[in-house]
């Protein structure tokens, strides 16, 4: 594994040197010669890629290919300002398919099994990630896609299938539905439940695998790696086992940048060694995990990483939607044109759909003596949220100084719901 | 010939009409009429007192948010059609309501309307033109 994952990195350096405007000034800044990447060993003179990166040179600045050779363009929210993009070549959407159809083994999936694919499809990478693994593996799909949750279970009760992919929230939510419609989720056909694009805890987990009275297995993934398919949790459930081949995965001290010891927390780090779109070399993900390289029980020998145990940044994630406090003050800041006092309260409903509740403290200077103003204020913040965040919020105007306060800085975020 | 009514953004949470009034009647500041409109999730209470720019300064030193309205403020007889004469007046002469609200005084045995109208001077004039008599910040203050 360690030749192949060499070569790989060898050939990458050279590559995106040669390839990507990007990556060439930053090991010219560095005085790296690609040719001086001989061994994966080497990966740690590498300089890192961080979401700030992607956004200073959108949209396509960080590809490594002329945008005629981008077979398809896939796109996450940013912080504030620009969005992520990410540039599949026709040989990215092969690995896709490949990792994802590995994923799907996995967790437990045999050719010839139906799929409801309940993510969503489009710029959004779960849907069409799940489809193109499913369809490479050989699986009768339902491309449903997010809602419509009645038809979701109709067809579901008359097509039979075996997997269900979706949100763990979304899971959880159509089960609600099928109780309230007197549908028994346990008498289902589902055997085999692929979960992902946002945490799901242990008891989270158990609550699913209850309600439905299946296996559920966690997808990771990100829209600046390939979407789902980095790392897939077999039926023993004892950790992601991450595709180390094409994606090499260092675990770091974020504050530091140095590995931190095996089985220990860090930020995980992920080099995509094959990709030929947009190839990113060591890029942060921010998301706090820890790995082992004992094999698992399941016999895979690959490395596991644990369940996310938390984020390097304040990114929260409602509904499979990323979203990042600077988003919100952003668009108070521009309805206002003052910092407005404002709370983010997240909470998870009975049905396990997580809500977004934003407290706005209102200012004399926006204080009307009419309703009808401050419910247009209320509507207009709520408008503007669903515009940049693609995600209901519901907007609450409080007294000022109700906020909770420390140290003289606002506490911006209380997230009600049970722990990860 | 106006009356300044103050307005208070009140969030829908327990205890907290009630520190409103406490504060202004331990301060001796008298609630002539009062009207709450609520949302779901907060409210706006709307009152006219005897001594308006005391109010205001208690209210904001103890970290209400406040502001003050001028408002045109009516008394007619506590008889039945009394309240249509007037509404009459402002739907011939094409002024719009925002918002309204009575307050029957027993002393004087007369009803105090409350009226918030779009376009104050507009609404002030016709009332006038129209004999009637509008009360004045001073009949409140006695």
């Amino acid at each position: 594994m360690k030749t192949l994952q060499s070569g790989r990195l060898a050939a990458l350096t050279k590559y995106i040197y040669n390839n990507s405007p990007f990556y060439h000034e930053l090991l010219d800044r560095d005085g790296i010669a690609p040719e001086s990447i001989q061994s994966i060993d080497d990966i740690v003179r590498l300089p890192f890629t961080t979401k700030n990166d992607m956004r200073d040179n959108y949209p396509f600045s960080l590809f490594s290919t002329p945008l005629n050779q981008i077979g398809e363009i896939h796109v996450s929210s940013g912080t504030t300002g620009n969005p992520t993009v990410t540039g599949y070549t026709r040989e990215d959407l092969a690995l896709w398919s490949t990792v994802v159809a590995r994923c799907l083994g996995c967790a437990g999936a045999k050719p010839g099994d139906m799929i409801q694919i309940a993510y969503g499809y489009g710029l959004f990478t779960g849907g069409l990630g799940l489809h193109y693994g499913a369809l490479e593996m050989g699986l009768t799909i339902l491309p449903m896609s997010a809602g419509q949750t009645k038809r979701q279970l109709k067809l579901m009760q008359d097509f039979k299938p075996r997997i269900l992919a979706c949100t763990p929230s979304y899971a959880l939510s159509m089960a609600e539905q099928a109780i309230q419609d007197g549908i028994d989720p346990r008498e289902s056909s589902l055997e085999i439940g692929i979960f992902g694009a946002e945490p799901c805890s242990e008891s989270m987990r158990a609550e699913i695998e209850d309600k439905w009275n299946i296996l559920a297995a966690d997808i990771y993934g990100l829209s600046e790696i390939i979407g789902p398919g980095v790392a897939q949790e077999c039926t023993h459930k004892d950790g992601l086992h991450i595709f180390s081949d094409v994606f090499y995965p260092e675990i770091i001290n974020p504050d530091t940048g140095s590995p931190v010891p095996e089985g220990e927390d860090g930020e995980l780090v992920i080099t995509t060694l094959t990709k030929t779109g947009s190839p990113l070399i060591r890029y942060r993900t921010r998301d706090i995990v820890s790995m082992t390289s004992e094999t698992c029980k399941c016999g895979r020998t690959s490395p596991r990483i644990s369940k996310i145990k938390g984020r390097t940044d304040d990114m929260l994630i409602i509904r499979g939607i990323n979203v990042f406090p600077s988003q919100i003050e952003h668009v108070l800041l521009g309805i206002e044109e003052t910092e407005p006092h404002y709370q983010l309260i997240v909470s998870r409903r009975e049905n396990g759909l997580d809500e977004i509740e934003i407290q706005v403290e209102i200012t004399p200077d926006v204080f009307s003596d009419e309703i009808k103003q401050l419910e247009r204020l209320e509507g207009k913040i709520k408008a503007e949220m669903a515009s940049v965040l693609s995600l209901s919020a519901k907007v609450r105007l409080v007294e000022p100084g109700t906020i909770e306060r420390s140290m003289g800085k606002a506490k911006r975020v209380i997230d009600n719901r049970p722990s990860q | 010939m106006e009356i300044t009514q103050i307005s208070v953004f009140l969030e829908n949470r327990k205890g907290r009409l009630n520190e409103l009034c406490s504060l202004l009647g331990k301060n001796e500041v008298n609630i002539m009429a009062l009207t709450v409109a609520d949302t779901e999730t907060f409210g706006v209470l709307r009152m006219v007192v005897d001594k308006p720019e005391k109010a205001l300064a208690l209210l904001k030193e103890n970290g209400f948010t406040a502001r003050r309205t001028s408002v045109l403020a009516v008394e007619v007889g506590n008889d039945p059609g009394d309240l249509a004469k007037i509404v009459r007046i402002f739907d011939e002469n094409d002024a719009n309501v925002e918002y309204m609200y009575a307050f029957a005084q027993t002393i004087t045995d007369k009803a105090l309307l409350v009226f918030k109208i779009e376009d104050f001077e507009h609404g002030k004039k016709i009332l006038l033109e129209n004999g009637v008599t509008l009360i004045s910040m001073n009949e409140i203050s006695s």
